[in-house]
């Protein structure tokens, strides 16, 4: 192969006085970075396969290793990054579209860094989350407008589908074939013993996780990979994929080489073959076709079910969401530019769309403007951090949010971001079933328990702090909120005053 | 002149309250409510006080009656042809007033009794009570210096930025005659002197005493702009207002369904309720999430032949309820009622949650007292 | 599920999903006829419009007339037939799974984006009434990964990708074909024989696999 000009990005730091020999990180390394040197009588490293995932650190009994950023450097050049050029020689050898996994890594502004939450002082108490009621219950969909009552004039209390949640954070949509059958499992069961929802994303259910029906959002997106009606009828609710903040206008495509034994059961396509989900729903060139699509769905399960539709935050997401609203979604996703993928070309990655924060304030208004809100729910995903990210897009406007990089952070991501290779050492990307089996459901569903228990706890306290002792009276109450070093057009997107102010 | 609610500032403010209501339609004098209030000194500190009285008007009831200040002649010309426009203005005056160095700065303080222009209205294809709601918004969010402070029929808000008893003198409540009186005293954390800004705050025959900062305010205010209102204020008051009238006039929903909504018991009590009280509270907490008031509140709300009391479903306010006979009183302190009633029946402070709804006795005639 | 008797002009979802049971239609339905149908039969007695048959899982669809635009979108089992012409992207992402070999046959011609990333499947196109020329639009057969389309025509469509590979029926192909066209005639009229005797083309997807060299991991 010709010289590409490529050299490893991290360096493999063995401390050999540590070091035992034990090979402990080679068996744990899928990418093949260490192995014995029997000359040698020592471990070496191919620093060119090593992705920086940490396994090999965690793994290693001496601690005698640590990945550290390689020091080798081109001339400093404020324009021209390291990474603009490595990424030219990437092209220049291959003629590729690069491909990256995971979350925008650029340099845009995080609102969520430049908003502040509010808490009461003398006017108004704070109340002790520790002893007192604090409720997270969140119900997702429509509200009616008009109330029905009977003869003797009691209520009707018959609502449109409504999805309950006990906490307003639910899992993010991620294949079956993206990540792997342990990481499902552990979303599932995390998802029930939560009360909240997972999300299938668009690779079918399994037969073994039709029992967490009742916490599952069965996708249904451009390419209608496992998508029949026991599919449909199974989930607590089904969402259209219109869009995802990481890959906004693209369709998506796992390679046949990921489509092998359960996983081409599940999709319901011969193993090898490529599962590719078209740019667009082919039955959707225009919103009125959408509104075709919800109430075929919802007619096809008579009803019973809420649907979601989830778009990408672009430019225009204000009324696009509008639109949606009027067809029928009971609940909208929006998804973020930061939002993360298995997969995405690099350049529509970091360059198409707009931030959650400034499209959740933006639709919200909008709805409310329009006096439509209550016809819809909204749910905000794209790279809510933390618990105070979810809490801030509460304030914002949302009913709720999603969460995805987050989760797999939980069951052991380090964010190398090589799901694309499908060498996932922690065994959440990759249907290898060595390294799957290397994710235990039962551990990874406690650590998922742990965090969503830990930030809704968070929640509850700054929420105390605010004298809110219901979600639903955070939501949107944008006074609890404050911006620092805003512009006053941020400001006027975000529909928040100064700090100060 | 500054007004609340001006360039987004919002001001906190504690309060006390009080209300006297006949069931059988008695109508007394001014002057007991102004005792009790009075007795709730303390809780006030000066910068508002007012009153809402309902029967005082017996010879124009089917006339809606316009209260408005005005910071000028400017103002009332321009909001008196706005009114000739829309409505037929049966009478109009000055409200009496008595001066005294406890109330100074006032502003122009005009009524008018005024039914809508029938063209004006069948051309708005609304009912009566929309169209007035809707012009009361407009004037007071579209004048500049003019603002409508009481709108409903037979009965009329007073108010003024002082101690509330120095309000009460100021308007000669000792010559009005009501089955129903509402007071509040007001504790804003400050204040730009702007008399709007006291309560009781009212929108038609709805009016609005309110004791506490509730926290929910901007997911409130953001959630009932959807249906029309706008909440110029900034205050509690204001929005719980909006709220009801929402609730109650629009929804169709009794005082008491609408304090499921506001006042929303917790989860865990909904849960354990038998089945159909389960569902009937779980629908209104659901449909109407984005009205649930969080925080602390004691508020009082007067209407055409009843009055509610509603305390905040921690009770993070007080509030005490007296009978004796047919008379009902309300206050912040049981103090404030026994100065007026000494011989109570019987005395209680209503749970968290829990509204206490009074209404005029079916065949309550209007008595003088 | 309860069989509605009559159908108004224009309604959607006729059939959505249903499971068993007969549904004759004798005015234009609505867009999305059919839709995750799973076992029950459709004849409509006039033309259908959009979507029909959209992620079908079973069952057949009987169109006497023509139908529109993403006809059999997505389906995996099933047959529809359409006896006159199809629209714009008729079966478009049909796929099949095992003993799931979903079926199209149209009697006219196509537009154009036929079989769009076909990934399992039979189309079949018999050009009746167009025989001097190609039975579909352009680019047919783009972004195709699996299945196979038959054309009846002795020319070639035009700006074939190239992803798709052309060749004449075998002996496996015609055994494909004959139910298929057995069935239309029954449903339609027509002599089978005649119709088989024509000249069809086989496009299926190259084989090797254009995408791989597309993406270069950053």
């Amino acid at each position: 192969m010709a010289q590409e000009y490529l050299y490893p990005e991290f360096q493999v730091v063995r401390d050999l006085s540590r070091c035992t020999g034990c090979r402990a990180c080679a068996a744990q390394c899928a990418n093949g970075v260490h192995r014995y040197d029997a000359d040698r009588g020592q471990m070496v490293s191919d620093e060119t396969r090593c992705v920086n995932c940490h396994r090999c650190v965690a793994f290693c009994p001496e601690r005698a290793l640590k990945i550290v950023k390689d020091r080798q450097c081109f001339r400093e050049n404020d324009n021209w990054s390291g990474d603009a050029i490595r990424e030219i020689y990437r092209q220049a050898a291959s003629g590729g579209v690069l491909l990256s996994s995971m979350g925008n890594a650029k340099e845009y502004p995080v609102y969520w860094d430049r908003l502040l939450i509010n808490a009461s002082q003398v006017t108004n108490p704070s109340i002790d989350p520790l002893r007192e009621p604090m409720e997270t219950k969140t119900f997702l969909g429509k509200k009616p407008d008009t109330l029905r009552r009977d003869a003797a004039g009691r209520l009707v209390p018959e609502l449109p589908p409504q999805l309950e949640l006990d906490t307003p954070i639910l899992f993010s949509a991620m294949s079956y074939g993206s990540i792997s059958y342990n990481a499902h499992e552990s979303l599932a069961r995390a998802a029930q013993a939560l009360g909240t929802c997972y999300n299938t994303g668009e690779g079918g259910l399994h037969r073994d996780f039709y029992r967490y029906g009742a916490n599952t959002i069965v996708q249904v997106a451009s390419g209608r990979f496992g998508v029949h009606r026991d599919y449909l009828e199974a989930g607590a609710a089904i969402e259209i994929k219109i869009g995802q903040g990481a890959k906004p206008g693209i369709g998506g495509h796992l390679p046949g080489a990921k489509i092998v034994g359960d996983v081409s059961a599940t999709r319901m396509i011969p193993e090898g073959s490529d599962a590719i989900s078209p740019a667009p729903h082919h039955d959707i060139y225009s919103i009125e076709d959408l509104r075709q699509l919800v109430y075929s769905l919802k007619e096809v399960t008579r009803g019973e079910k809420p649907v979601i539709v989830k778009i990408a935050a672009v430019h225009n997401v204000a009324a696009i969401a509008s639109g949606v609203a009027r067809s029928g979604a009971d609940i909208i996703a929006i998804d973020g530019f930061r939002g993360g993928t298995g997969a995405a070309p690099t350049r529509i990655r970091d360059n198409v769309g707009i931030p959650i924060e400034l499209a959740l304030a933006a639709v919200d208004q909008r709805l409310r403007d329009e006096g439509i809100r209550s016809s819809v729910s909204l749910i905000a995903g794209g790279s809510i951090r933390s618990s105070a990210d979810a809490l801030k897009a509460i304030l914002l406007g949302a009913d709720a949010v999603y969460i995805a990089t987050a989760a797999l952070l939980a069951l052991g991501c380090h964010l190398c971001r090589s799901c694309h290779s499908g060498r996932c050492n922690w065994g959440i990307a990759t249907q290898r079933p060595e390294l799957v089996a290397r994710l235990d459901p039962d551990e990874g569903a406690q650590r998922l328990v742990n965090l969503v228990t830990a930030w809704t706890h968070e929640i509850k306290e700054m929420m105390g702090g605010m004298g809110i002792n219901s979600i639903e009276a955070a939501r949107g109450n944008r006074m609890m909120l404050r911006g620092v070093g805003l512009n006053e057009i941020e400001l006027g997107i975000l529909g928040v005053k100064h700090a100060g102010q | 002149m500054d007004r609340e609610g001006q360039n987004g500032f919002r001001i906190p403010s504690g309060c006390a309250v009080s209300a006297i209501f006949s069931k059988e339609g008695t109508r007394r004098s001014g002057e007991e409510i102004i005792r009790s209030i009075a007795m709730m000194h303390e809780r006030s500190n000066g910068l508002g006080g007012g009153f809402a009285a309902y029967g005082i008007y017996p010879e124009y009831k089917e006339l809606y009656a316009l209260h408005v200040f005005y910071e000028g002649k400017y103002s009332k010309e321009q909001c008196e042809a706005f009114l000739f426009e829309h409505f037929d203005v049966v009478n109009l005056s000055k409200i009496p007033t008595r001066k005294s160095p406890a109330i100074q700065d006032e502003p122009l303080i005009w009524r008018y009794f005024v039914e809508p222009l029938h063209t004006k209205l069948s051309e708005s294809q609304l009912d009566p009570d929309t169209f007035v709601s809707r012009c009361v918004i407009r004037v007071n969010s579209g004048i500049d210096g003019a603002y409508i402070f009481s709108s409903g029929k037979d009965m009329g808000v007073f108010k003024a930025v002082g101690f509330p008893e120095d309000v009460g003198a100021f308007y000669r409540l000792e010559e009005y005659k009501g089955y129903c009186w509402i007071a509040h005293g007001r504790y804003p954390t400050n204040t730009p002197g702007w008399w709007g800004g006291a309560h009781p705050f009212a929108l038609l025959d709805r009016a609005v005493v309110h004791n506490g900062e509730i926290s929910s305010y901007d997911a409130n205010r953001r959630n009932i702009e959807m249906y029309g209102y706008r909440c110029n204020l900034l205050t509690d008051t204001e929005v719980i207002t909006y709220i009801l009238d929402f609730l109650v006039r629009r929804r169709g929903l009794s005082y008491e369904e609408a304090a499921n909504v506001i006042a929303a018991p917790f989860w865990s009590t909904i849960a354990a309720q038998e089945e159909a009280e389960k569902r009937r509270l779980t629908y209104l907490r659901n449909v109407f999430s984005g009205l649930l008031i969080t925080g602390p509140f004691s508020i009082i709300v007067g209407f055409t032949g009843g009055i509610m009391a509603l305390n905040d479903r921690l009770k993070l306010r007080s509030m005490v309820v007296g009978e004796k006979d047919e008379t009902v009183y309300i206050a912040s302190e049981e103090a404030a009622i026994r100065v007026i009633q000494p011989e109570l029946e019987r005395v209680w402070a209503p749970r968290g949650g829990e509204p206490v709804v009074i209404r005029l006795h079916p065949t309550a005639g209007e008595k003088e007292g | 599920m309860a069989v509605q008797e009559t159908y108004a002009l224009g309604q959607r979802y006729i059939g959505c999903g249903a499971q068993w049971g007969k549904i004759t239609v004798t005015q234009v339905p609505g867009n999305a006829l059919g839709a995750y149908l799973d076992g029950g039969e459709i004849e409509v007695l006039c033309s259908a419009q959009d979507a029909t048959g959209d992620t079908m899982n079973a069952g057949e669809i009987v169109v006497h007339g023509s139908a529109g635009d993403a006809t059999g979108y997505a389906m995996r089992g099933g047959a529809i037939y359409v006896r006159d012409n199809g629209g714009y992207r008729c079966g478009i992402h049909m796929k099949e799974y095992r003993d799931k070999v979903p079926v199209l046959v149209v009697g006219g011609s196509c537009g154009s984006f036929l079989g769009e990333y076909q990934a399992g499947g039979t189309i079949l196109v018999l050009g009746i009434g167009c025989e001097d020329r190609a039975p579909v639009g352009n680019f047919c057969g783009t972004g195709m990964h699996g299945g196979r389309i038959y054309l009846r025509t002795r020319f070639l469509p035009p700006n074939l990708p190239e992803q798709v590979a052309v060749a004449e029926p075998q002996s496996a192909d015609l055994e494909r074909i004959r139910p298929l066209v057995g069935r239309f005639c029954e449903k339609f009229g027509g002599d089978p024989e005649s119709l088989l005797a024509g000249h069809f083309f086989v496009l299926t997807p190259n084989t090797s696999n254009p995408y791989h060299q597309l993406y270069v991991n950053n």
